[in-house]
């Protein structure tokens, strides 16, 4: 079985720690003083529209951009500040699904759940195939090992994307929009799949949506997030009861009115 | 309104920062390389044989006939020309220096360039776009390990033997032209090829494989990490890296040849 790997960490209580973190895309401001915490076991579903800086925060919980402000700690070790043998020793306890799964299209289904291992672990290649079977199995693909990423449908897709990610048994999984593509009936295949996950391995997840049916369904809190800000953070009841006129517009499906100063309108068109 | 000066600044900065960024990869994969197998993350074998079939084995018939057709073009011009001089015979010498030191590692290099410069800029760019090296990254694989290293290690061994049966196969070309107007045998052709030829003049050809190889490698990985923009972007690319790669190799040997042959 994969090592775990020990990373010089600080005692904290929770699994996902971010701390005012702030970031840009050249001049303008996506994530502007976002703080967030994530309790180990428990699924956190960031919400939010297009546009309001979910899919940022998400890189930033990968280390893969940097922080111009604040901090993200992934089990107390700040992941901004962590040295290139850490962030690696820290990477072997996540997995990740990716909105269109980025399973490599040059290798097979199987070949693919088998990567992290290969990579990671001296199993020899006859243990490497059973575990990758096995997480094939979680994940309803039994049979579908020798076909290409580029023969299966968008379900099918996401299922491997998982295999992949579960194989060195994180402690700590992220989704990055699960439903987005799927219909109805796949989505909540793919929502059972995560809770059983969840209560089966007591993993942390986070999943970054906006599929408001899917949120509701597997969230044991939720955040909002909304131009680069968080309007709300709380349960799923909080979250559906909160005053906020914001929040009850993206719970409902309806458009903001942005206010339009006409002088700066006209100021625009013809600049 | 953007002044030219201020444009000319940007894309000069630009360049400054692609350079520094293929200097990186270099480095980068030379550390693996060494590195790799003490850190438990080894360059592996096995993507370094895929590559080196790829970029050499698979190269080989148009290398070979590219080369074989330059060489047959430089025996029909230079007859022709030493025909004025009465100084046929000089062809084998003028074919042997110009093949060895220049053409052969020349025209590898285009074909590698034009084969494979873009296959690895539109691979490593559509797993850009697909999020794929994300997915590495996130796994605790390193790209420039897992995708860049193997390439520049599969150039460096694949040039310098692409070069040696472009040189091979231009001269045959060159021999056989020759053979059949002078009615020289080929065996005399290529045993008077021998004669003249060093040592040097073959290493000048191995060098400049070394060197174009890196060039390739390092200018169709930079733009294949550099891809955005969706489908539109993935061909802008991957032309680019042809487009640079062939100028780059061009302005090094004129460069190599200066310095080599003073």
């Amino acid at each position: 079985m994969p090592q775990a790997a020990t990373v010089t960490a600080s005692a904290t209580p929770y699994a996902i720690e971010v701390e005012d973190l702030v970031s840009y895309y050249d001049s303008r401001r996506i994530l502007d003083e976002v703080s967030l915490r994530v309790r180990p076991g428990e699924i956190m579903v960031v919400m939010g529209g297009s546009g309001s800086g979910k899919s940022t925060l998400l890189r930033h919980l990968l280390g893969l951009n940097r922080p111009a402000a604040g901090r993200v700690s992934l089990f107390g070790a700040d992941i901004s500040q962590a040295s290139a043998r850490e962030l690696y020793q820290l990477r072997r306890r996540m997995g990740v699904s990716f909105q269109n799964g980025a399973l490599f299209n040059s290798m097979t289904v199987e070949e693919n759940v088998a990567f992290p291992l290969r990579e990671h672990t001296r199993l020899d290649e006859r243990t490497i195939r059973i575990m990758a079977r096995m997480k094939l199995e979680v994940v309803n693909l039994a049979g579908f090992e020798r076909l290409m990423p580029a023969q299966l449908s968008g379900g099918m897709i996401k299922r491997a994307a998982l295999a992949r990610a579960l194989v060195m048994d994180p402690s700590l999984l992220f989704f990055d929009e699960p439903s987005a593509g799927l219909d109805p009936v796949v989505s909540a295949d793919l929502d059972e799949l995560i809770l059983r996950l969840r209560d089966a391995l007591r993993v942390t997840i986070l999943v970054v949506t906006h599929e408001l049916d899917s949120a509701f369904r597997i969230a044991d809190r939720i955040t909002v997030l909304d131009q680069g800000r968080i309007l709300i953070t709380g349960t799923v009841e909080e979250v559906r009861n909160s005053p906020s006129e914001r929040v009850q517009n993206l719970l409902n499906r309806r458009s903001e009115e942005i206010d339009v100063d006409p002088e700066e309108y006209l100021r625009r068109l013809t600049d | 309104m953007r002044t030219f000066i201020e444009r000319t600044g940007e894309r000069t900065l630009g360049a400054i920062e692609e350079l520094g960024y293929a200097f990186s990869l270099c480095i980068e994969s030379l550390y693996w390389l060494l590195a790799g197998p003490f850190l438990q993350q080894p360059v592996r074998l096995s993507a370094v044989v895929a590559e080196m079939m790829k970029i050499g084995v698979l190269a080989v018939p148009v290398v070979l006939l590219l080369a074989f057709a330059n060489g047959a073009m430089m025996a029909i011009q230079g007859l022709a020309t030493l025909r004025e001089f009465g100084a046929e015979s000089q062809v084998v010498a003028g074919i042997a220096y110009s093949v060895t030191r220049e053409f052969g590692v020349l025209i590898a290099a285009i074909v590698v360039a034009g084969r494979s410069g873009s296959a690895i800029a539109a691979r490593i760019g559509s797993m850009q776009m697909s999020q794929e090296v994300d997915a590495l990254r996130v796994m605790g694989v390193e790209p420039v390990r897992h995708l860049v290293a193997p390439i520049l290690l599969a150039m460096l061994i694949m040039m310098p033997v692409l070069t040696m049966f472009a040189n091979a196969a231009a001269i045959i070309g060159g021999g056989i032209y020759t053979s059949m107007t002078l009615s020289m045998p080929l065996a005399v052709f290529i045993e008077q090829c021998f004669d003249v030829l060093d040592w040097s003049d073959l290493a000048q050809g191995l060098y400049k494989a070394l060197v174009f190889g890196t060039l390739i490698a390092l200018i169709a990985c930079a733009n294949g990490f550099s891809v955005s923009g969706g489908a539109e972007g993935l061909g802008r690319f991957t032309t680019r890296s042809v487009v640079l790669s062939i100028a780059a190799i061009v302005v090094a040997d004129m460069i190599f040849t200066y310095f080599l042959n003073r």
